[in-house]
């Protein structure tokens, strides 16, 4: 094979005059860390009030959760995506459109990931706040009722608190969809970790160092959450729930 | 904005229904190779020896842990480079169409074993001695007893997957194969039409994969009434 592998290319100057190699890496894997972070962090958020509002008595509540659920959850990403980026802002007012179009590059490519990637994401986190919502037992919310908690209480301060600690888990997988799914911010231009490796690949045309950084640093990170989550997830058990 | 232009997508019915194809093929090679290939490292994880359990593991971690995109791109970039080492010829090329398909049945499997290995160990280990000790041998007794109890029981998840890989594929959209998703994206710079299109282009997947869920809805009530 004629490949010749050079493992200093890393710390080379690029041909486009952006810098050293790794250092294109270093600020994908900035822009990746923090469109994952803030959407996680939106996307949980969201999803608490959404997968609350599916468990609740009134259907005026439960009805358009549901919908919400279903609609975010059976577009793919990338088509959610094309839709906040070029059709949304066709659709605003004209005054509207026209600033959005007008913002700098990076700005709008990086709030219009944000906003896809949050919404996508809360679809998918507000089942498992159902989930975990639906599995803290009956006689937990009985028992809030019968020591005189309202039904607004009752939620706040003993069932919401529980179904919490009983999804670290699942969220822990979940916010591994998030960091990868935000890969998908290069379609319209965002150069995070995937978008720079790209780009390295084809001006260094090293692709194998290139591609096999990106692959150790998406690792790495995937492992560090992993090892953490492990963490929280022991001290926040529920105790006398099994597997929780 | 004042005015649809929805009859724009009349006249590039042909095209779009060609994209649809590829799609369809591609979740459905994906699907299918990917169960298959996944069986394979679940009953690896499981029942082989532990050095390809260990490997199983590994392959599965590393696929699991890297966003679509980037196999996508692994695939389409380097597999012609190991190629034309391998058969020595330097002008062979894969081309979008098989990168795509070899990166979905290789990320697939990773997520389809995943799901297959939860359905396996959820069979009762009493399934397994019992047909052992009937005189059937491993191989058999998970062909014939525990394979068909676990994937009836995993079913749901099976679809489940199955319209996620059907959404992921539009990702191809990255190396420029015209599958739905790319086609409608032709469509809609020739005419001028991003609005319509993307509009229809997210109704019909909304459509599909609603059918979908249904159907994960339906084999999951059934395996709970039973």
């Amino acid at each position: 094979m004629n490949y010749s592998w050079d493992f200093l290319v890393y710390f080379k100057q690029s041909v486009t005059g952006e810098g050293v190699y790794w250092r294109l890496l270093a600020t994908g894997l900035g822009w990746t860390v923090l469109l994952s972070l803030s959407a996680w962090v939106l996307a949980l958020a969201l999803a608490l009030g959404i997968g609350t509002a599916r468990t609740l008595p009134s259907p005026w509540l439960r009805w358009p959760a549901a919908v919400y659920v279903h609609c975010f959850r059976n577009v793919p990403l990338l088509v959610q995506v094309f839709l906040w980026f070029y059709v949304v802002p066709e659709l605003l007012p004209e005054s509207m459109g026209r600033a959005i179009k007008q913002a700098p590059a990076t700005t709008s490519q990086f709030f219009t990931m944000l906003l896809a990637l949050t919404l996508f994401t809360a679809a998918k986190a507000a089942e498992l706040v159902r989930a975990g919502i639906e599995s803290v037992p009956r006689g937990q919310k009985q028992a809030a009722m019968a020591m005189g908690f309202g039904f607004v209480d009752a939620y706040r301060l003993v069932i919401v608190p529980q179904a919490l600690r009983i999804i670290v888990a699942p969220l822990t997988s979940d916010f591994m969809n998030v960091f990868k799914n935000s890969a998908v911010a290069l379609t319209i231009g965002l150069m995070e970790l995937t978008g720079r490796t790209r780009q390295f690949s084809e001006f260094s045309a090293q692709p194998f160092e290139a591609f096999l950084a990106a692959t150790l640093i998406y690792m790495g990170v995937t492992w560090c959450v992993v090892l953490l989550m492990r963490h929280v997830e022991v001290r926040l058990r529920v105790p006398g729930m099994a597997g929780a | 904005m004042d005015t649809f232009n929805w009859g724009a997508l009349n006249r590039a019915w042909p095209y779009l229904l060609d994209g649809m194809a590829t799609t369809a093929m591609l979740t459905i090679v994906g699907m299918v190779l990917g169960i298959l290939f996944g069986t394979g490292l679940a009953i690896a994880r499981l029942f082989g020896p532990p050095w390809l359990a260990r490997m199983a593991r590994f392959y599965t971690d590393v696929f699991r842990s890297i966003p679509l995109i980037l196999t996508i791109f692994w695939v389409y970039f380097l597999v012609p480079y190991a190629l034309r080492a391998i058969t020595g010829n330097p002008n062979l090329d894969v081309g979008p169409v098989y990168a795509a398909l070899t990166a979905f049945v290789l990320a697939e499997a990773a997520y389809f074993g995943e799901i297959i290995r939860g359905g396996l160990s959820s069979v009762p280990k009493g399934q397994m001695q019992a047909a052992i000790a009937l005189g059937m041998g491993r191989f058999t007794a998970l062909r014939l007893i525990v394979l068909p109890q676990a994937f009836r029981n995993m079913t749901p998840s099976l679809i489940n997957q199955s319209i996620g890989l059907l959404m992921d594929t539009s990702l191809v959209y990255v190396i420029s194969l015209n599958d739905f998703l790319g086609a409608a994206t032709k469509v809609a710079q020739r005419d001028g039409t991003v609005v319509e299109v993307y509009l229809f282009v997210a109704f019909v997947y909304l459509a599909i994969c609603s059918i979908g869920t249904a159907l994960v809805a339906v084999t999951r009530r059934r395996i709970e009434q039973r």
